[in-house]
């Protein structure tokens, strides 16, 4: 309280040279070569598998930073303006990863490694999929993905290009304008993020289907992108950056992700009740696939991290308080939603081929290489804080 | 000795009140305590308030809610008078899910309502007790117990020093019994 005196250097920037570069590259070859292996060693459905898995995971993650800046803007909100920079450097990967999103996709389409239950000879005899392929045909599906997005990405690129506007001239024209348009992405992203999530994920397994997919999807996005982001500040602090973020603004992220782990649960548990009570063959099929040997002991695993882990850990307040324990339960979570993830995709693709091992490591480490050297990147562009965000004082002291 | 109970220092401005704060225990007189007209960030721990124990009562109605839920379900639908429902087991744990969670949240929510109102003095029937009544509207106040801390003209000074617009040295404690 009282604390009018910033000691803080503004001005300062973030480098991105050394170790956290070399690491970032030496991932990216540890990816290349293991889906390099992937595919010389004949598994390219199950390599496909996995880079649509990471393609997703990574557009879902930048995705999340540009919803999680909008969501900041549209609520007013204070207390986030110290750290915003960071999920907008997740929104300015975002177009290089929706472009490897829908490459993979359309790669994996036309070569029948993923999507053949609605794009093969028998799919075209299949009264089900016919049924379906006024809406799911190749021309659509694919126009679909480029445009929701393309559309993104133009929102992200406006949503930044304020902010960068708002560091050079000052005053509340560029914030107001980042309002406005926080609004209309959010209606946007609102209702085709479900699409998104039919189309990428839950139509590998065509012939079944879940309204609550969408949302299932959306929470897992959204957790996992608060994680990235809690983890990434917590590692700038620590190499001595963003002096200006303490306790307080870590307190928030631990609740945002503490709440949204239920959240996840929430809608994992409705899609699984719904399907469990109404017990209807084509839908529990889903979940008989799950319940297999081969994925079982997952089934289990994915619900004790993504919700028995983060609820029991980050319930007290001083959990949420300390770095250490903050920045476990966000790489605990990062795994926990590769798993969830996985448990979506694998049986739907692979099936009882089911394996864990150098291709699905290797794609694992090179795209999160492939994030941080793009997002770092990103970062070291601009200062580290938006200096004439009008709320940005209000971050400085902020007190929970 | 007078017959002083308490003394009251009141103020038109937060800062002002904060910084008499400090005066006082730099000077190693004890607050008794502030009534403030709105909330005011950091004075908790400037007054060495230990954090409210409301989340560990919450934490104990809640799982009061989840055990009844379950007991309850698991007396009327496996032991006491078991159904056939959709070809289930009588004890279909998915089923029991939703209400055990709604229970957690009433007793939860309730139980942490209903100690917050006992333990502040809330109920029918209850007339608020009040040191300062334009605490409640647009005064800073610091209350120091008269008794415990001696030399009430220097307390007078400090207050005075720190911008207090008004002392007030009262014989009782609550303006409002009744």
């Amino acid at each position: 309280m009282g604390t009018h005196n910033h000691t803080h250097n503004f001005s300062e920037r973030f480098y991105f040279t050394g170790k956290p570069k070399s690491w970032s590259l030496i991932a990216i070859v540890i990816g290349v070569l293991a889906i390099a292996y992937g595919f010389l060693t004949n598994h390219a459905e199950r390599t496909f598998a996995n880079l649509l898995l990471m393609g997703y995971y990574f557009t879902c993650v930048c995705a999340a930073g540009l919803f999680f800046c909008a969501v900041q803007y549209m609520a007013q909100a204070g207390w986030s303006a110290g750290l915003l920079r960071i999920p907008q450097a997740f929104a300015k990967v975002l177009p290089i990863a929706a472009l490897i999103l829908i490459i993979i996709c359309a790669s994996g389409l036309f070569t029948h490694n993923l999507y053949h239950h609605w794009h093969s000879e028998e799919a075209a005899h299949d009264p089900v999929i016919i049924g379906k392929s006024s809406f799911l045909n190749v021309p659509f599906f694919l126009t679909r993905l480029v445009v929701f997005l393309g559309a993104y990405c133009i929102f992200g690129y406006f949503l930044t290009k304020y902010s960068n506007n708002e560091d050079l001239e000052g005053g509340m024209k560029n914030y107001n304008k980042s309002f406005a348009l926080s609004a209309a992405f959010l209606v946007v992203f609102g209702f085709t993020t479900p699409i998104w999530a039919f189309d990428t994920i839950m139509s590998l397994e065509a012939h079944w289907f879940s309204t609550m997919f969408g949302w299932y999807n959306f929470a897992a996005m959204w957790v996992s992108g608060l994680s990235a982001i809690t983890i990434t500040v917590i590692l700038l602090k620590r190499s001595g950056h963003l002096t200006w973020i303490n306790d307080n603004h870590l307190h928030d992220l631990g609740k945002f992700m503490f709440a949204f782990s239920i959240f996840w649960t929430y809608v994992w548990f409705s899609q699984f009740l719904l399907i469990y009570y109404a017990n209807m063959p084509e839908e529990t099929v889903y979940f008989y696939k799950r319940w297999e040997p081969e994925y079982k002991p997952w089934f289990w695993l994915n619900i004790i991290i993504n919700f028995v882990s983060p609820v029991l850990i980050l319930m007290t307040r001083d959990a949420k308080r300390k770095e250490g324990m903050l920045l476990f339960v966000a790489i605990l979570l990062l795994c926990g939603h590769w798993l969830d993830y996985y448990m979506m995709i694998m049986p739907g693709t692979v099936a009882s081929e089911r394996t864990f091992g150098i291709v699905e490591i290797g794609t694992a480490i090179g795209f999160v290489g492939l994030f941080s050297f793009l997002m770092l990147n990103a970062l070291s562009k601009k200062s580290l804080v938006p200096v004439n965000h009008p709320f940005l004082d209000e971050s400085l002291h902020h007190h929970i | 000795m007078s017959n002083t109970k308490y003394i009251l220092g009141h103020f038109e401005d937060p800062d002002d009140m904060m910084h008499g704060i400090d005066k006082l225990q730099e000077n190693n007189i004890g607050i008794y305590d502030v009534f403030t007209p709105m909330p005011i960030h950091g004075i908790e721990s400037k007054l060495g308030y230990k954090r409210s124990r409301l989340p560990i009562a919450a934490f104990c109605f809640g799982l009061t809610g989840t055990i009844t839920a379950f007991s309850l379900l698991y007396f009327c639908l496996v032991y006491d008078w078991p159904m056939n429902i959709g070809g289930k087991p009588a004890f279909a744990m998915p089923d029991f899910v939703p209400i055990m969670f709604e229970l957690t949240v009433l007793f939860g929510s309730y139980g942490m309502c209903f100690t917050f109102f006992f333990k502040n003095h809330l109920f029918p029937g209850r007339a608020p007790r009040v040191m300062d009544l334009r605490a409640t509207d647009d005064r800073f106040v610091i209350a120091i117990d008269a008794h415990k801390n001696p030399y009430p003209e220097k307390i007078d000074n400090l207050l005075k020093e720190a911008g207090a617009v008004e002392i007030k040295h009262n014989e009782r404690k609550y303006v409002s019994y009744e």
